[in-house]
């Protein structure tokens, strides 16, 4: 996630900050699954094209959509209907922080 | 962490590191940092006088350490962001930072997998600090690095990587000039590298590629066709934010 050279689109990755932003914990490690072809694997994994004026994800099995977010001055959009589920990884109630969320 | 509401922080630059003519790393200074874990990143926002805003995403190249916070940055021709961060930005400066982010692409020193680090070009940053992490944990997990570049001038942590370190393997790959004697030709990564470089899929190693798409694509395909499990290569692209 340094500075980009001059390819066509980023990975899910560069979701993070901005789904960081509505979510309490990191999204980019859940596990999704595409509407399209069934593919599952992890939010990072996906195509994201963007950002303006949304991010676009796309999945790297079919290209189809799989997520958009659109953030405007005082709301953000969250399109998922190209996502079957997402499995995000949590820990038990109690349990220290095991999210890659930073030490607890 | 969880839970914690991403907020943008006040960051001040506390010190300049000069990596290559293009490249430097910014060591910055923000109260309140909660900490990260090595292959995360931030975000960097600037914002004009105008009030117009702009923000990129770069990896930070170093293990939490208090609120210190090293982020390498590349200078990308006509970028936004980039040739601020790189020529006018000095020690004492502010900039806004939220982060860190991402939970995926990342190593946890409790980790006692081998590791494989596939860097092309400034693709080395979050996997330096995956090497930096392992040292200041005092881990023996074996690491092994290929790092591909366009020529020697270009490589990042020079003098760092130079020094031994137990139970790390450097390999450098070259794609447009050697130095003076080296054995290997010009020419990208290829099976033979990762070969020689990396590990046996047997081992079960997790394998960690940053760089531009298209290495990563590259290296990610001969790791699968070495027979390396898919769920145990990790991958970290540019994009085309602009700089």
């Amino acid at each position: 996630m340094t500075e980009p050279a001059q390819d066509s689109y980023q990975d899910g990755n560069a979701l993070a900050g901005p789904l960081r932003e509505i979510f309490a914990v990191d999204v980019t490690a859940a596990a999704g699954q595409c509407v399209h072809c069934g593919l599952a694997g992890p939010v990072a994994s996906l195509r994201v094209y963007g950002p303006a004026p949304g991010m676009v994800a796309r999945c790297p099995g079919c290209d189809e959509v799989v997520l958009r977010l659109v953030r405007g001055p005082d709301s953000a959009w969250l399109d998922l209907r190209g996502t079957v589920s997402l499995r995000i990884p949590l820990p038990g109630p109690g349990v220290p922080d095991g999210t890659g969320e930073g030490p607890a | 962490m969880n839970g914690r509401r991403l907020v943008w922080r006040i960051a001040r630059l506390v010190e300049i590191r000069d990596e290559t003519p293009s490249a430097r790393t910014l060591v910055l200074q923000i109260p309140g940092w909660p900490g990260h874990l090595a292959g995360q990143h931030v975000d960097v926002r600037l914002t004009a006088e105008d009030g117009y805003s702009t923000q990129r995403s770069y990896s930070i190249a170093a293990p939490a350490d208090g609120e210190r916070v090293e982020l390498t940055v590349q200078r990308v021709p006509d970028g936004e962001v980039s040739p601020y961060l790189t020529e006018e930005l000095t020690v004492g400066d502010e900039v806004e930072i939220r982060g860190p982010v991402g939970g995926w692409f990342v190593w946890r020193p409790n980790g006692t997998a081998p590791v494989l680090l596939v860097a092309g070009g400034s693709g080395i940053v979050p996997l330096m600090a995956m090497i930096r992490a392992r040292r200041q944990a005092g881990s023996r997990t074996p690491f092994r690095l290929i790092y591909s570049l366009r020529e020697p001038g270009e490589r990042y942590y020079a003098e760092e990587l130079r020094l031994p370190h137990p139970g790390l393997d450097v390999t450098y790959l070259y794609t447009r000039a050697v130095p003076d004697g080296w054995a290997r030709p010009v020419g990208r990564l290829t099976i033979a590298d990762m070969n020689t470089g990396g590990w046996p899929a047997d081992f079960g190693p997790e394998c960690y590629i940053c760089g531009p798409t298209g290495f990563v694509e590259t290296a990610s395909d001969i790791l699968l066709a070495m027979g390396h499990d898919a769920r145990a290569i990790k991958t970290e692209r540019f994009g085309p934010t602009g700089g």
